[in-house]
């Protein structure tokens, strides 16, 4: 059926409530408000008060409420509505739900989930459009999810759901209305399994979020000027599916890493990082990243226009790099 | 706020029964001893990092646990020895986490501050001031959820009344109706810094009027009081109210962590307070008052110097982890 992300998500959540009794979400206005994107929407209908549970606005208290539920044997799915605001819940994040299964030696789960949303594009400003996943990245023992399509959406939160480890779920809220085909019957998919968008020869690109859309946006331009780009989505960023992007890049020779979030420090240096480690020799090119300036995300439509990167951020930096004969970009 | 005053030789308590005060004492002498005993290891360079010491606070966790069964939830804090021996911990790894060893109960990977043991309700100790509270509210809303009665007990000092978990923690609890007991230990000191100087009021309890919480001053250094005081308020609780907040005061008489020189303490202030210890007062109520015969008494003191004998033995002789086990457990 074709369904919005906004949707896919809440018939997750249902679903997995069905299934699970242990499984239960809260949250600031997730009941009787049904969100304030609208994804619980109906649940406290569905599940009562108890399962559903509208928090004060505390949200240290309630990351640290799914530290102690989940270490006693439930499955919170927490919301926190922007993930700008996650700077307020970090301790519990970084330093309780991250290290309490290492802490005690193995003897402690925390099957969590903490669903938030990030991303510009809908003039939110500086505190309600971050995209903070290199924060999370940098942290062992959770688990980050991005997913960039209703499918994945719905298929990566059931798994998360399923895990017993702490995971934060990052949506993106400029993708909320995007329609996509979902099917009805249950399915789930595996955490760091990269999924190739598009098949190519030419360059590699790894986009994240909605950069995916932006990266397929810019293909047809590149093809017209004779370059097959390969587009792969690693869905989760922790664990990031590093074998799947080596094989493409070993194909193609080159490499471009688009996120959202601030270039500087983000996922896309790891991923480069990691990969003129492992794999020098088979690089053609250097390796290129797309990512934001280093500035917080400006208000007013032209400002943030300017900081989102978009499709011909990318076909700018594949043009630098696909220099020869092959590519018509060269000879302009 | 209730100020509960029971005379010693009075009413209640002829009603503790005899192997009732045994185990008071027995947990006390065990906590007691186990601090003196880590203390005099740590010295001699067999325990590294931090141990911060809960000798002269001993009243508190023991009146509080013998309580409670291993059904119930604490969370604990940095200073979290009493309270874990308290809840029943086994100090052969206890201590053996101290030395850092692979027989401890985190494999060497929590030391001090984070001692767990998941079987029977310790859901650790913490390094972060406060952050146990907010776990207690999750394991909250667990017994809510299971409905067997079970209760929660997050400890923390007067100090952890600064930082905002405290406000969101027992905030929410309130709201949601959780089965809890915020329990206060005053032991005068935050860290370096006494109570007059961080607080504005002269008692934590005054505070639980703003959370529309029944709240209730203790001498913690009156076990009987301390048992006396929460025999009814943890019934309470069992049968579906809560949440409390109980403020026990006490002293704490070592440093804030071991080798700390407390020259931020006044001349006298620790022998002032050390007449009035806690063992000393309860040991001889038990031959005066309750009547228990001397030899009884001995022959605790005697068992909890073998069972720590073997402690340290056994903490002695384990093998230190492997090392490539530094990469265990960080994900379940």
């Amino acid at each position: 059926m074709l369904i919005r992300y906004n949707k896919a998500i809440n018939n997750a959540l249902r679903e997995e409530m069905q299934k699970d009794s242990t499984v239960f979400i809260a949250g600031e206005d997730v009941g009787n408000a049904g969100g304030s994107f609208g994804i619980t929407r109906g649940l406290i209908a569905e599940f009562g008060s108890a399962r559903v549970i509208d928090t004060p606005i505390s949200e240290s208290a309630i990351v640290g409420m799914a530290v102690g539920a989940s270490s006693t044997g439930l499955r919170p799915v927490i919301e926190i509505m922007f993930m700008d605001f996650i700077a307020v819940c970090f301790d519990q994040i970084i330093n309780q739900a991250a290290k309490m299964r290492y802490m005690s030696g193995g003897q402690m789960a925390l099957p969590l989930v903490i669903r938030t949303q990030g991303g510009a594009g809908l003039n939110a400003g500086p505190q309600h459009s971050q995209s903070l996943e290199a924060l999370l990245f940098h942290i062992p023992g959770i688990k980050v999810v991005m997913p960039s399509n209703p499918y994945d959406a719905k298929g990566l939160l059931k798994t998360a759901i399923r895990d017993n480890n702490p995971v934060v779920f990052i949506e993106n809220k400029a993708l909320y209305g995007m329609k996509g085909e979902v099917p009805e019957e249950d399915y789930t998919i595996p955490f760091g399994k990269a999924k190739i968008v598009k098949e190519g020869i030419d360059v590699t690109i790894v986009a994240v979020g909605q950069m995916v859309n932006k990266a397929l946006a810019a293909v047809e331009t590149l093809e017209n000027n004779g370059i097959s780009a390969e587009i792969i989505d690693p869905r989760t960023i922790t664990p990031l599916d590093t074998d799947t992007i080596k094989q493409s890049v070993k194909k193609t020779g080159r490499l471009i890493i688009v996120h959202e979030a601030v270039k500087i420090g983000g996922v896309g240096a790891e991923i480069a990082a990691m990969i003129q480690e492992d794999i020098f020799d088979y690089l053609d090119a250097p390796i290129q990243r797309v990512g934001a300036p280093f500035t917080p995300v400006p208000y007013s439509k032209p400002l943030e226009n300017y900081y989102l990167p978009n499709e011909n951020d990318i076909i700018n930096a594949v043009k630098k790099i696909c220099v020869g004969r092959q590519f018509s970009f060269a000879s302009h | 706020m209730k100020k509960i005053k029971l005379k010693k030789g009075e009413e209640g308590l002829s009603h503790i029964p005899n192997e009732e005060l045994m185990s008071l004492y027995q947990t006390m002498v065990k906590i007691r001893g186990f601090e003196e005993r880590v203390s005099s290891l740590f010295s001699d360079g067999l325990i590294p990092g931090f141990l911060h010491l809960y000798i002269g606070q001993e009243a508190v966790a023991s009146g509080i646990c013998e309580n409670l069964s291993k059904e119930d939830y604490i969370t604990s804090t940095h200073r979290g020895h009493g309270h874990c021996i308290a809840k029943g911990a086994d100090v052969k790894k206890m201590m053996a986490e101290l030395f850092g060893k692979e027989t401890g109960y985190c494999k060497g990977k929590g030391g001090s501050m984070h001692v767990v043991d998941v079987e029977i309700g310790i859901l650790g100790a913490n390094g972060i001031v406060g952050a146990g509270m907010p776990i207690a509210v999750g394991a909250g809303i667990t017994a809510k959820t299971n409905n067997k009665g079970q209760v929660v007990i997050p400890f923390f000092g007067e100090g952890a009344t600064g930082i905002g978990y405290f406000h969101e923690a027992v905030n929410m609890a309130s709201v949601l109706k959780l089965p809890i007991i915020f329990v206060c230990e005053s032991n005068q000191y935050a860290e370096f810094t006494p109570r007059e100087t961080h607080l504005p009021v002269k008692t934590i309890v005054e505070r639980g009027g703003a959370y529309g919480i029944e709240s209730f001053l203790v001498n913690g250094n009156d076990v009987v009081e301390v048992y006396q005081t929460m025999k009814p308020i943890i019934n309470r609780v069992r049968n579906g109210e809560g949440p409390f907040l109980v403020e026990c005061v006490t002293n704490r008489w070592s440093g804030h962590f071991e080798g700390d020189p407390q020259r931020y303490r006044p001349e006298g202030e620790i022998d002032e307070w050390k007449k009035n210890d806690p063992i000393k007062n309860f040991r001889s109520i038990l031959t005066s008052e309750y009547h228990i015969q001397e030899s009884s008494l001995v022959s605790i003191e005697e068992a909890v110097k073998l069972e720590l004998d073997e402690a340290e033995k056994f903490s002695r002789e384990s093998p230190f982890p492997n090392e490539l086990s530094t990469l265990e457990d960080v994900y379940a």
